[in-house]
């Protein structure tokens, strides 16, 4: 029998740990990326927590039999049992449900509050350095002015006197995690803007808007990629955080913050309306933070910590 | 040195007056009014009220009032305390700078060893254990982490109250669970900021000298590798005042993070705006100070804003 291809290079050569086929496609940035990333235990592993996150909380509670704003009052408090498996709430709700439904909530205000931010975040800081000169100075001047504004008091300020909806929070919470990503950006396109490839786009005539889009975001998108994973569970975090607060998504609307804070108001008693959400809220952090970590070791090699 | 002091000097204040107009309109503009809360009072009394309050006259010239108010060092009254906001900043102010300079001690009394000894013994267990653990901190959110701690030291076994702020062991709980997370993250800054010092090569040629290691690590690293601590203490402050938010809220501390959090709900617009002026003052001034240690303790910085 034939093999069905023979690569004159993979008979003879020692194994040096190389795969032979990247280099025979010529290997690209990404698919580098995810070689390096599949050898980071800790970063798969998150990236599987977090799919496992994802599938629980949007196909859960389709398959409880239950809802999550139904209430039951001759079913307060249960604890843990056949029929709720994580017990029921203050009014008697389906504990295991909420905490999906609950999930749906961070994980989606996380991911589009996030995604609001990126786009704000990477125009800014693209147009900033590309331009350059006053326009630049002008524009980050004004992203250092914000910086220096106490921004947890306004978001409150802002949560608490206005009508709270959830796309308030989005405008919110993208207001304030856009700041970092316009930083980063324009950095990273400052650098980029100087080689050569670049300046071979200019002297063909090419229109600054092509340039920027063609040229220079996807050289960019690296590092947007990484700063993004990491934003999420920033923004996650905010969002808990006002919902503790009882700022942020409301009843009957469950957040995995205002779960918490429901257990921690709840803690003499009833511990597990505690400790069930506040795992799952953590886990989901770290393995973000995690996939985030792994990403920029695996994305920018030379990033990585030591 | 004096002209960049007055310089930054001239910008904070004006950071200032910014946030102070930017929050008087905010919290004015917002729909209702301090005396739409819960009990419907007669509309004369309301009309009687925001007449002796000067709330029926233009916003211009209330929010002109209330600098010229502001300027004599008065706060206002409150609308819904008999106390004046200065007399209510001046009870809780002082609880939560307690509350705050603990949990500054804790975090800078952990994490300032665990990040130099992590650097110095780097890629040994007595970096990998504590950095690992310092990863789980900063996931761990303060409102997590309070009620938790409430629940295991406070309930379970009894160490401290769950609640209150009256006896010195009422500060433990809510000193570590904001002091804990900035100690992870400090120990991680300090580690690479150490990190970037000792691999330089005057260090190495302080070792080929025979300087001892010791005195290399304490005289020679410590002081440049501790630039990126200081200029974390800016954001630091903020991260803790807004961690009061919650805290203070867990352990009903009567502390000036809860009072802002109730005057936004019930819109006390003074104490509100009071609180927020007072926030900005601190921050600014933190930001400040930090702006000056820096350019002290890197020389380099003297000569970038000439």
């Amino acid at each position: 029998m034939l093999p069905s291809r023979v690569s004159p290079s993979s008979e003879k050569l020692p194994d040096l740990g190389v795969d032979l086929d990247a280099i025979e496609s010529g290997t690209s940035l990404w698919k580098d990326a995810w070689l390096r990333l599949r050898k980071n235990r800790l970063a798969l592993m998150s990236f599987w927590v977090l799919v496992f996150m994802v599938l629980f909380c949007f196909l859960g509670p389709f398959f409880t039999g239950q809802d999550y704003r139904t209430n039951n009052l001759e079913k307060t408090l249960l604890s843990p049992q056949a029929g709720h498996l994580f017990g029921t709430d203050d009014l008697g709700r389906d504990q295991l449900t909420r905490v999906m439904v609950g999930g749906r909530v961070s994980l989606g205000v996380g991911i589009i509050a996030t995604t609001v931010s990126l786009l704000i975040g990477v125009a800014y800081g693209a147009t900033a350095a590309y331009v350059g000169g006053k326009a630049d100075a002008v524009m980050m001047r004004f992203v250092d002015v914000l910086y220096a504004l106490p921004f947890t008091i306004f978001v409150i300020l802002l949560m608490t006197l206005f009508e709270r909806s959830i796309v308030l929070l989005f405008v919110v919470i993208g207001a304030v995690e856009w700041l970092t990503m316009a930083r980063i950006v324009r950095g990273q396109v400052l650098s980029i803007k100087q080689q050569e490839f670049v300046e071979a786009a200019v002297s063909l005539g090419y229109s600054s808007g092509r340039i920027i889009l063609r040229h220079i975001i996807p050289n960019v998108l690296g590092v947007v990629v990484v700063y993004a994973t990491l934003t999420v569970p920033a923004v996650m975090l905010l969002e808990s955080f006002l919902s503790f607060l009882g700022l942020g998504v409301q009843p009957p609307m469950p957040s995995w913050g205002s779960l918490i804070k429901l257990g921690a108001d709840n803690i003499q008693l009833y511990p597990h309306l505690l400790v069930i959400p506040a795992v799952f809220f953590s886990l989901t952090l770290f393995s973000l933070n995690f996939l985030g970590d792994g990403l920029r070791d695996a994305l920018d090699p030379r990033s990585s910590k030591d | 040195m004096f002209k960049f002091i007055g310089k930054r000097l001239i910008q904070s204040v004006l950071v200032i007056f910014v946030i102070i107009t930017v929050t008087f309109f905010m919290v004015r503009f917002a729909p209702g009014d301090p005396f739409s809360a819960e009990r419907k009072m007669p509309e004369f009394i309301k009309q009687r009220l925001m007449e002796h309050y000067g709330l029926n006259d233009p916003v211009m010239v209330q929010y002109a009032n209330y600098l010229k108010q502001l300027v004599r060092g008065d706060l206002g009254p409150s609308f819904t305390e008999t106390r004046s906001v200065n007399q209510i900043l001046a009870n809780s102010f002082p609880v939560s700078l307690e509350l705050g300079g603990w949990a500054l001690l804790i975090a800078l009394g952990i994490g300032l060893p665990v990040g130099v000894v992590a650097a110095v013994f780097r890629n040994t267990m007595a970096d990998y254990v504590p950095m690992s653990v310092a990863m789980i901190g900063i996931c761990l959110p303060t409102f997590v982490l309070g009620p938790i701690l409430a629940m295991v030291f406070g309930v379970w076994l009894g160490w401290f109250n769950v609640s209150g702020w009256f006896v010195t062991a009422d500060r433990v709980l809510p000193a570590f669970t904001i002091g804990l997370v900035y100690a992870a993250l400090i120990a991680r800054i300090t580690r690479g900021g150490m990190l970037e010092v000792l691999n330089q090569d005057f260090i190495r040629t302080a070792l080929a000298k025979g300087v001892p290691f010791g005195r290399i690590v304490m005289v020679h690293t410590l002081k440049g590798g501790l630039l990126p601590v200081v200029s974390f203490l800016g954001p630091a402050l903020a991260g803790i005042i807004s961690g009061s938010f919650v805290v203070e809220t867990i352990f009903q501390i009567p502390g000036m993070g809860r009072e802002f959090v109730s005057s936004a709900f019930d819109r006390d617009y003074t104490l509100v705006l009071g609180t927020v002026i007072l926030y900005a003052a601190l921050i600014t001034t933190a930001n400040l100070l930090v702006d000056v240690v820096q350019v002290i303790l890197n020389p380099r910085l003297r000569f970038e804003d000439s």
